[in-house]
């Protein structure tokens, strides 16, 4: 069939395929030619690491690094000594791998988030002192009367913080209680400049424990004023439970130091007045010794903060779930990586 | 009229009555991406010009000894990406090895404009308009200037639009106006401006 089409048709049929097959073709080939010989030719010495970082790097062409695109930003680690951990996009998949190319140690820095240290502030659950309706902003307001709301180191929810964001990360729920969305968050700190009562704090992602509330008042005082009814009194019963003695207690306030916390959220079950808030409430995970792997070395014992693991040297530990907080710290300190949390 | 004559209403006509970005509307994708920071809008506008001068004469060539020459002018679009998209490449090897300065600033907006609609623009339009008196086709000194002039036009609208839009980052606007919505209402004013210089006759 195709032969006898090519046969009756051919002279005509081929005669107008033909010129410009060949002339496109053609045209490709002679610049494919001139590209390859060309790129003989005018070829630049460039050092492997430029390419590698680039092929480890996101691609994005985005400018967070600060440089035009990808290959500036991979030129610049090279040639000029910047900083690896610079790619946003990248993240630390992309400072792991360019740690490796340049044969560096990798330093990924914690990301800080904002956290607004007051429960109160929304339509519903803050304690009014009288009916404010002037400019709507929490640095006008704070200067009448003490602020519109009885407690004086309260929110009063007139929105400063939301307004100084800068990246869309504060919104509004039903009840009129500012959320920060930690993924849009970038710790820049804006909130807590524009916050007349510095309640947006920052603190380090990876902490979920905060108590929230900023109110030095005495605790009876607190109490009366708090609309939502969950002030720190200043008792210090966080501070007598907390393993690793993270919190102090100081001017009627509990305050955590994250550097020592361990989220393990003791302190957020034994508050009187569930000032304390725990992201991970309920989520929390045990950790549990895999039997076959443990060698003895009483090394998570020595660390858990909470005495929860016991066991002879060279014999097999066990964790009591009930003391277990879910710290994690064993996973991380065992060197046989006998531990997983379940 | 003399030659120079003709090379100044090609130029006047390049850069402001038939302005590339203003009122043919090509090239807008480099006009609201890279027209965020002076410098930068003078790097793209350069690799413009550049581009645009080669790949009119090139084009040429190619359009009347080659395309003309065989009647295969249906192919023109696709003959010229294939040459603008080469032409591109080969020119970024050259200037990287023997001008690393100027591949420097260059460098990053070559590739961006290998297939802008803006260069293959006036690569199409060198063969279909004509000299002031209108039966004269260009020719190939016309086609090149043609190209330069109309890569200068872009530039200095891209340039304008940048400090515009560098002046607008410290205006108190709203904030739904920020960022892109503000910088459309601008080009769109800047091109009515632009539609005051229709209908010059010179």
């Amino acid at each position: 069939m195709m032969i006898i089409l090519l046969n009756t048709a051919s002279a005509p049929l081929m005669s107008t395929l033909l010129p410009p097959i060949l002339i496109v073709g053609g045209m490709g080939l002679i610049f494919g030619l001139v590209l390859a010989i060309a790129s003989k030719i005018f070829f630049v010495k460039v050092d492997p690491r430029v390419t590698e970082i680039l092929e480890a790097l996101p691609g994005a062409n985005c400018g967070a690094c600060g440089e035009a695109g990808c290959a500036g930003y991979a030129d610049a680690i090279v040639n000029k000594g910047e900083l690896i951990n610079k790619c946003a996009p990248g993240g630390s998949n992309a400072v792991f791998a360019i740690a490796k190319i340049m044969g560096v140690e990798a330093s990924t820095t914690i990301r800080k988030v904002s956290v607004i240290h007051c429960s109160s502030g929304g339509y519903t659950n803050t304690n009014w002192r009288y009916s404010y309706e002037g400019v709507s902003s929490c640095k006008a307001a704070v200067n009448i009367a003490g602020g519109p709301n009885r407690c004086d180191y309260g929110c009063m929810g007139l929105n400063d913080c939301m307004n100084a964001c800068m990246f869309d990360a504060i919104s509004l729920d039903e009840n009129g209680i500012r959320v920060i969305n930690y993924d849009r968050c970038t710790g820049c700190g804006a909130c807590v400049v524009a916050c007349p009562r510095q309640l947006p704090q920052l603190v380090p992602i990876d902490h979920c424990v905060y108590i929230k509330c900023s109110s030095k008042d005495k605790g009876n005082v607190a109490k009366q004023l708090c609309g939502n009814n969950a002030p720190c009194i200043g008792c210090g019963i966080c501070s007598r439970n907390c393993p690793v003695n993270a919190i102090t207690v100081k001017d009627n306030l509990a305050r955590i130091d994250y550097d020592v916390c361990i989220n393990c959220g003791i302190c957020a079950t034994k508050c009187p007045t569930h000032a304390i808030q725990d992201l991970l409430a309920g989520k929390r995970k045990k950790a549990e010794i895999e039997p076959e792997k443990c060698i003895g070395c009483t090394i998570c014992a020595k660390n858990c903060p909470v005495s929860a693991i016991s066991g002879e040297l060279k014999q097999v530990h066990v964790i009591n779930k009930e003391a277990c907080v879910g710290c994690e710290i064993c996973v991380q300190k065992c060197p046989k990586k006998a531990i997983k949390m379940v | 009229m003399g030659y120079l004559g003709e090379i100044f209403v090609m130029a006047m006509t390049a850069i402001f009555i038939q302005n590339f970005v203003l009122s043919r509307f090509l090239g807008l994708c480099p006009y609201l991406g890279v027209s965020k920071k002076l410098d930068s809008a003078m790097g793209m506008g350069l690799a413009v010009i550049f581009v645009m001068t080669l790949a009119s004469a090139f084009t040429f060539l190619i359009q009347k000894y080659l395309l003309i020459a065989l009647g295969l002018e249906y192919l023109q679009t696709i003959a010229f990406i294939l040459t603008i998209a080469a032409l591109v490449q080969f020119v970024e090897m050259v200037i990287q090895k023997n001008a690393p300065a100027l591949y420097k600033s260059l460098g990053v907006y070559l590739p961006l404009i290998t297939t802008n609609c803006a260069v293959l623009g006036v690569a199409i339009l060198n063969t279909k308009t004509f000299r002031s008196d209108g039966i004269t086709p260009y020719n190939f000194l016309d086609a090149t200037l043609n190209g330069f002039f109309s890569g200068v036009g872009f530039t200095f609208v891209l340039l304008a639009m940048a400090g515009l839009r560098m002046r607008l980052e410290m205006a108190p606007l709203p904030k739904s106006m920020k960022g892109m919505p503000i910088s459309l209402i601008l080009a769109g004013i800047m091109a009515l401006a632009f539609y005051g210089f229709m209908g010059f006759k010179i």
